[in-house]
């Protein structure tokens, strides 16, 4: 067998299947004839970097986040990297972190989170402090949502912009009192949101602080999360609306309580000390498993988020993909003034955007994978796809695209070796959900 | 531990076959394929009739992950496929060496098998 297609993108910062811990040993095993270096490669390439390097695997047991480096690279590891390993993730690199793409089974742990619960550790994931007088003033400049409408324990979903109006990053805010906002990043933007955000922050009066170091966060997902949560922790979890937040102990670990997630369904992202991350893991693992809890990985989360219509940074949204062609205009709030990127944007709106963001369906099992070349009718080039998966659920091709705006009410078609497929084109979600 | 069954031969780029006393062979992809590759959900495989030359593709295996090329380990007629894979392609993943199989060939030479890896050989490839 060999290669003939892409692996889950098409991006530097997307699942790449590559040792960053020793580029060498990574590209002598990928000159072999099918072995591109691909996740089991990967994880045995690894450990052999190791012994090559004399590196020990006995740090990835000591319960906290770190950096496996050969001097030439870094890649990073979360507090959980040993409890994945230890339960047969499958390691692969995302975005600089060695994460679990699966455990078992992708379309299985996807369905898992659908039918019943799901335990996904997103603590890569980044974290940052607003503070000071000038802090809502300060995130009504940076974000294209509208701050005002937070309240203590009010969480808020928004993009923020360059002046152009592409996109830095999609983040949540939390506001945990007047002056005192959180903030929730994606980690392979960290470095970049930071640096931009304390920039911005320059002429106001608050500071920005990272506090991705400090914090595992671990998501349970899925119909039975209410209840699985609910058996480790005295905080009524009923309470806590969806997008609404509290503190307080699950296992008897300080967490941020914050009913909110990634996969469409109902489900909590726990936000702990870093050292605190395992024993909160397994806390949960063995509540969870009696009511039918997975550990489920990077894949699931992937396609999960992608049937219920949400969007990746460096797929639907990037530096070049605008928030209002990406279909998230309900996040750019032009009547609470002045943003950075509102001027490009208004005149966008105005204009109508030139390419939009679609979801579609084929009918087929064939996956129409990132990248893939949208063709009109007549075969004229008319876009590109930006997501592609096998939805689990519907058991057909799904995914999106970012095409002409002229060309979105037309045919569409693309070419999968040789077979021209319609795309349906479909308003997420694409399954029906408890919570979206 | 990779399963590599010992009554079958190998190709390096990971498909077996099973050769009858009738000249005529099933072929499919090994267990460290089908494992490498995850979940398996499309199997695309030739029409009943076509002739393969050694190393020849002859279909698409595509995973969640990625779309593989599988290539005919020996020359041979396609004499049957497994049409059960159109609607489970997970039986690749459950059962690759047997209810996982893919095509059913009319060997073109049975002396051809000869030059194919034992399951010992097969199982210093993988390491």
């Amino acid at each position: 067998m060999t290669w003939t297609g892409d692996t889950w993108g098409t991006r530097s910062d997307d699942f790449i299947f590559s040792c960053r811990a020793c580029c060498t040993a990574v590209w002598r095993i990928a000159s072999f004839r099918w072995l591109r270096p691909e996740m089991v490669v990967h994880h045995r390439t690894i450990r052999r970097c190791f012994l090559i390097h004399k590196y020990s695997y006995s740090f990835l047991a000591r319960g906290r986040g770190g950096t496996l480096s050969s001097g030439m690279s870094v890649i990073k590891t979360t507090p959980l990297n040993a409890f994945h390993r230890h339960h047969g993730g499958r390691m692969v690199d995302f975005a600089g972190w060695d994460m679990p793409v699966q455990y078992r089974s992708i379309l299985e742990e996807h369905k898992a989170v659908r039918q019943r619960a799901g335990l996904f550790d997103v603590s890569h994931m980044g974290e940052a402090d607003v503070k000071g007088p000038d802090a809502l003033k300060f995130l009504q400049h940076l974000v294209t949502n509208d701050c005002r409408k937070l309240f203590p324990g009010r969480i808020l979903y928004t993009v923020m912009c360059y002046p152009t109006g592409g996109v830095v990053d999609d983040l949540l805010v939390y506001m945990r009192g007047p002056d005192d906002y959180f903030l929730c990043i994606n980690a392979g933007n960290i470095d970049k949101d930071i640096a931009w955000i304390q920039e911005q922050a320059k002429r106001f009066n608050c500071t920005v602080v990272d506090r991705s170091p400090d914090y595992a966060q671990l998501a349970i997902q899925g119909p039975r999360a209410l209840e699985i949560v609910q058996a480790l922790t005295k905080t009524t979890l009923a309470a806590i609306k969806y997008y609404h937040f509290t503190e307080g102990e699950v296992a008897g670990v300080p967490c941020l309580i914050s009913r909110t997630g990634y996969t469409g369904e109902d489900g909590f992202e726990l936000y702990c000390p870093t050292g605190d991350g395992v024993r909160l893991a397994e806390a949960v693992l063995a509540a969870g498993v009696p009511l039918g809890l997975e550990l489920t990985g990077l894949g699931a989360r992937d396609s999960l988020r992608l049937e219920a219509g949400f969007p990746l940074y460096g797929h639907e949204i990037t530096e070049r993909i605008n928030p209002l062609a990406a279909g998230l205009s309900w996040v750019v709030k032009f009547d609470k003034g002045p943003f950075i990127g509102s001027e490009a944007l208004q005149a966008e709106k105005q204009r109508g955007p030139a390419k939009k963001i679609v979801f579609f369906k084929t009918g087929d099992r064939r996956i129409v994978r990132a990248g893939a070349t949208v063709m009109n009718g007549i075969g004229e080039e008319v876009g590109a796809v930006v997501s592609g998966t096998l939805s689990p659920i519907l058991n057909e091709a799904i995914g999106s695209a970012l095409v002409d705006a002229a060309a979105a009410q037309e045919l569409l078609l693309v070419d999968i070796r040789g077979v021209k497929l319609n795309l349906h084109l479909v308003k997420p979600p694409f399954v029906s959900l408890q919570k979206s | 531990m990779s399963n590599i069954p010992s009554d079958l031969k190998y190709a390096k780029s990971h498909e077996w076959l099973k050769v009858a006393a009738d000249g005529t062979a099933l072929v499919g992809i090994t267990d460290y394929a089908q494992n490498s590759l995850g979940d398996i959900t499309f199997v695309q495989l030739p029409k009943v009739g076509a002739g393969l030359k050694a190393g020849e593709t002859f279909g698409v295996v595509e995973s969640v992950k990625a779309a593989s090329d599988v290539y005919a380990p020996v020359a041979g007629t396609v004499l049957e496929v497994n049409k059960a894979l159109d609607a489970n392609p997970e039986k690749v993943n459950q059962d690759s060496y047997a209810e996982g199989w893919m095509l059913k060939l009319q060997l073109a030479n049975p002396a051809d098998v000869s030059a194919l890896l034992s399951p010992e050989d097969y199982g210093k490839v993988i390491g």
